[in-house]
């Protein structure tokens, strides 16, 4: 089996616990506007890499050294990696076998039952809530927040751990009313272990550029400090949860 | 058995020295944390703002504060000075003021004078005469004997930095045999070493035995030095004040004696614990008098100066002097060496502030305690001045009691020493290969004569033949080379006082090195999964070289590319071993460039993985700038490929990132850098310098350099102020990859 890859880095701190492999993987069916990554949407993009499951684990498994020393392991990113949830699942096999940690970072705009067939190899997953509000998420990225709600209680049901990642994006996911839902909706989930509020930054607009798309957020800046320290209190209050600002 | 000796357990060490001896049996491991340290005293901080004025004024004046230029200076050449003698409770300075550098002529006349003349100073007209006439220096002695073959190499910069014009360095005298016996005790040990030497009578025993009778002169010589400020080094020193004043006082010796490159302290923290903790349980001392006894040495420490040219910084940049002390490691007995002493000296580092010197050299090792470990790592993270190594692949070799010459190589202390032999330039030999032994830049027949290569595409087979047989020829010349250095280093400048603190019967090392290691992988990667066309200028030279496809490249952790630069290391390391060295020295390398990648890379050409003409070379065993596709793990596994028992003279590995990317917390940032150390180190690794910073605070430092004067950035092997860098040498280290995503 083949993996569509568009990059590795084999030190990241910020996707999970202890140090990690992170796999970004090519494709992704959103449309978010502030994407940093919209080089990975097109799932046979000339300057992914493709991977078969051994030649995964051989890099993989070269990081066991930094994953026993942190408690860390590895999470596929993306793009949207359930797109190729089997390839995933063949890895995260071979990494039980290998007592490696896996989690994977999903928006999970992704049909339930390919989510169910990964859980039983799965540690750990950060899940994205893109808007609370369906009506804004359509607008925001493109599709119904559906799947994604209903996907992160089925994942709760499981007693899988789940970090909520939330982007910040002012005037697009900052409305008081929101921030609120997601909280509480947060509040009501017993395997949520923390919640990460990741400023938005207009770092991947030149990457829009380069692929002749039209980015629509260039007008709107970073939330300042002040804003995500405000939130952050807001949200833990209601939520009970560790509010984490990347 | 003397009283200085009273509380001390009993060992081997009482009849013959045996530094290591005494501490094995005496020092006590530590495995709390740092709460138990002290801020600087009143008096400490009243004379470090003193030294600081003096920095300040020094900076102001273009790095150097003054110059003795007519008084050569020597273990007992200067009156005492001092900072303020009602401050210090550590005393002693090279000249008679703070921070003014003598001459050191025995290495080289013409060196001396040009860096005076840097400084608009000359010698006194006698001084210059008595030396032209009189007195040959060791630089006289090469160049009397080097062939035209080695002057070539040197010009064509295959081989630079080779001391052959001043203090070899690298060489660590057992600083700690001063205080533990006193100095009478040591004379008599070498007049006894005199008597039970052979007395048949060749070349090889009458140097030792002229050695042994200058050793004996200048540890006379250090006494005096001593009685001048009032101390009496013959005899054991009884406390903890005396012990760091003493064993300060043979360091300063060797450091007005020799100009040498590196100048290591060698591993003293944890043999002075001894007499701290024997002080503390008597209640003679307490900690803050603890404290500041280390951190008035530090200061000292941070205060030795040396005279040098313009050319020299270009090599060594930011005036180090490699001060190295190693701290913690393990000894044979799995006890881990780690004690209070060992946070003291870190703690400097708070105390008075961050800054490159002591060069900071922690010893890792499975065994060191956590509580130790994140204390290093955070300081780490908070000043850039640390460096690790890995004391488990080291001590199988070193035994558990070596010490660190400047930056990664190790030796016994007071039974092994080393032969500096500076590196030669991998990337260009590369070159010659392709042009048939003919400079990429003068054109010069240098290397062995060949064809220039000229098949449509660089055919890896045939390039490794010709490159290997290139390898051949540079070896040889460098063996050689190294040979007449050292003879004559030994013949005019030997390092008496220096040689004095080691047994008379030395192991040497002579310390080969190279740079340029991942630009010629890189290369060879290109040349084998790629296809390369090499393009010829006017005058039938490849100067250029057109790359179809792409190639795995060193600092990717993969296989392909990390296989040939392991290759490389061994296959040099044979071909060196061929040529048997001075006093059969045992052949090293190391993969270390300190800063002179940037003045390499400048006299280097485009080279067949793309990188152009001039370009600095990497640091160290680094990957090349921005080659790294996979983050920071894969770039470490690349460097902890390559094989410690070929390159033991150490594989220097610098590691810069920003702190966000180690973790959001500083507890998280602290946890994560240790478990990348111990990654890393447990695949044997051998050597990693640790930067995390902000690129913007580095660029801000290159705009107004005022404001960050002791803005301490790691760079191959050692530590800089930042600001001391030329502005090339800090573009580079801003052009190096900080790991970081977007
Ligand atoms: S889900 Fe992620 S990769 Fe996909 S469009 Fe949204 S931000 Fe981009």
């Amino acid at each position: 089996m083949i993996g569509r890859v568009h990059s590795i880095d084999t030190f990241s701190t910020l996707d999970g616990p202890g140090i990690r492999t992170v796999i970004f993987m090519q494709g992704c069916h959103l449309r978010c506007k502030y994407c940093h990554n919209p080089d990975t949407w097109k799932i046979k993009s000339p300057s992914s890499k493709e991977y078969s499951v051994d030649e995964l684990m051989k890099i993989i498994k070269r990081g066991k050294t930094y994953f026993e020393a942190s408690d860390g392991g590895i999470t596929f990113s993306g793009g949207e990696p359930l797109l190729q949830y089997k390839f995933i699942k063949e890895i995260f096999i071979r990494c039980r076998e290998e007592k490696i940690s896996t989690a994977f970072d999903s928006s999970l705009y992704i049909s339930s039952n390919k989510i169910i067939d990964l859980l039983p190899y799965t540690d750990l997953i950060l899940a994205d809530i893109k808007q609370m509000d369906n009506k804004k998420s359509l607008y925001l990225t493109g599709s119904s927040n559906l799947l994604n709600l209903r996907n992160i209680e089925l994942i709760n049901e499981y007693g899988i751990p789940l970090w909520i990642r939330y982007v910040v994006v002012p005037g697009w996911t900052d409305a008081s009313g929101d921030i609120k839902k997601m909280a509480h909706f947060a509040a009501g989930l017993s395997s949520v272990e923390r919640i990460d509020l990741l400023p938005y930054h207009s770092l991947g607009m030149h990457k829009w550029e380069i692929l002749g798309l039209k980015y629509q957020l260039q007008d709107t800046i970073p939330p300042a400090q002040s804003l995500l320290q405000k939130l952050s209190k807001e949200i833990s209050a209601i939520s009970g949860k560790t509010v984490f600002i990347q | 058995m003397f009283n200085a000796w009273n509380d001390f357990k009993a060992g081997r060490w009482m009849q013959d020295i045996d530094v290591r001896d005494f501490v094995q049996k005496n020092y006590r491991p530590y495995d709390g944390n740092s709460s138990f340290l002290s801020s600087p005293t009143e008096r400490t901080i009243k004379l470090w703002d003193k030294c600081q004025e003096l920095l300040r004024q020094e900076r102001k004046k273009g790095g150097v504060l003054a110059v003795d230029p007519h008084t050569p200076i020597g273990i007992n050449s200067h009156s005492p000075a001092y900072i303020d003698p009602d401050l210090e409770i550590i005393v002693g300075l090279q000249t008679d003021e703070p921070l003014k550098r003598g001459i050191n002529i025995y290495g080289g006349l013409r060196t001396t004078l040009k860096a005076c003349q840097a400084y608009d100073c000359e010698p006194d007209a006698d001084l210059l005469d008595f030396f032209r006439l009189h007195r040959p220096t060791h630089n006289d002695g090469v160049f009397s004997v080097y062939t035209d073959e080695m002057l070539l190499l040197r010009k064509a910069g295959i081989i630079t930095g080779l001391p052959d014009s001043y203090g070899r360095g690298r060489i660590i005298g057992d600083y700690r045999r001063v205080p533990l016996y006193g100095i009478n005790y040591l004379i008599e040990a070498k007049k006894n070493d005199l008597r039970w030497l052979n007395s048949d009578m060749n070349p090889t025993s009458i140097q030792l035995r002229e050695n042994i009778s200058g050793q004996i002169n200048a540890l006379q010589t250090t006494k005096e030095m001593a009685v001048s400020y009032g101390y009496d080094l013959s005899f054991p020193a009884a406390d903890a004040r005396e012990a760091v004043q003493y064993l300060y006082f043979a360091y300063l010796a060797a450091v007005k004696e020799q100009n040498g490159a590196a100048m290591s302290i060698g591993r003293i923290s944890t043999f002075l614990d001894i007499y701290f903790e024997r002080d503390l349980s008597n209640g003679l001392l307490d900690e803050s008098e603890a404290q500041e006894l280390i951190d008035q040495l530090v200061m000292k420490l941070r205060f030795v100066r040396h005279l040098r040219t313009p050319e020299y910084n270009d090599i060594f940049a930011g005036d180090p002097n490699w001060v190295t002390e190693s701290l913690g490691g393990c000894g044979s007995d799995g006890r881990h060496l780690v004690t209070k002493n060992s946070f003291r000296f870190l703690q400097t580092l708070k105390n008075l502030g961050p800054a490159p010197e002591p060069n900071m050299t922690v010893l890792w090792s499975r065994n060191l305690p956590h509580s130790f470990l994140e204390f290093c790592a955070d300081l780490s993270i908070n000043t850039c001045a640390l460096q690790y190594e890995n004391d488990d692949i080291m001590r199988p070799y070193y035994g558990d009691d070596y010490g660190i010459a400047c930056c990664v190589s190790a030796m016994r202390m007071g039974q092994e020493s080393q032969f500096f032999g500076a590196r030669c330039n991998l990337a260009k030999l590369l070159l010659y290969a392709l042009n048939g032994g003919r400079d990429e830049i003068s054109g010069e027949q240098l290397g062995v004569e060949m064809p220039v290569y000229n098949q449509e595409y660089l055919d890896f087979d045939e390039v490794m033949r010709r490159f290997t047989m290139q390898m051949e020829w540079l070896a040889e010349k460098y063996v050689n080379t190294m040979n007449v250095i050292h003879y004559m280093h030994d013949k005019y400048a030997y390092e008496s006082l220096q040689f004095a603190l080691h047994d008379t019967e030395i192991k040497y090392y002579m310390a080969f090195g190279v740079a340029g290691l991942s630009v010629v992988a890189d290369s060879l990667s290109a040349i084998k999964y790629a296809r390369v066309k090499p393009i010829k200028n006017e005058n039938g030279i490849i100067s250029d070289f057109l790359i179809e496809g792409s190639f795995p490249k060193f600092g990717n952790d993969d296989e392909r590319v990390d296989i040939l630069a392991v290759d490389l290391l061994k296959t040099f390391t044979h071909q060196l071993k061929k040529h048997p060295t001075y006093k059969n020295a045992v052949h090293t390398l190391s993969v270390l460039t300190i800063t002179s990648n940037v003045m390499y890379g400048k006299h280097t050409g485009t080279t067949p993985d793309g990188r152009k003409k001039g370009e600095p070379l990497a640091p160290g065993a680094n990957p090349l700038h921005g080659r790294e596709e996979n983050g920071a793990l894969a770039a470490c596994n690349s460097v902890a490929r390559l094989p410690y028992s070929y390159a033991r003279d150490g594989i220097s590995f610098t590691f810069s990132t920003v702190p966000s990317t180690l973790g959001k917390s500083q507890e998280e940032r602290i946890n994560n850098l240790l478990a990348l150390l111990r990654g890393y180190f447990v695949q044997d690794a051998h050597h990693i310098n640790v930067n995390v910073l902000n690129v913007e605070t580095l660029r801000e430092a290159m705009e107004h350099p005022e404001k960050y004067p002791d803005l301490t950035i790691r760079v191959s092997g050692y530590a800089v102020h930042f600001i001391k860098l030329k502005r090339e040498q800090q573009e580079e280290i801003i052009m190096r990859t900080f790991y970081k995503r977007m």
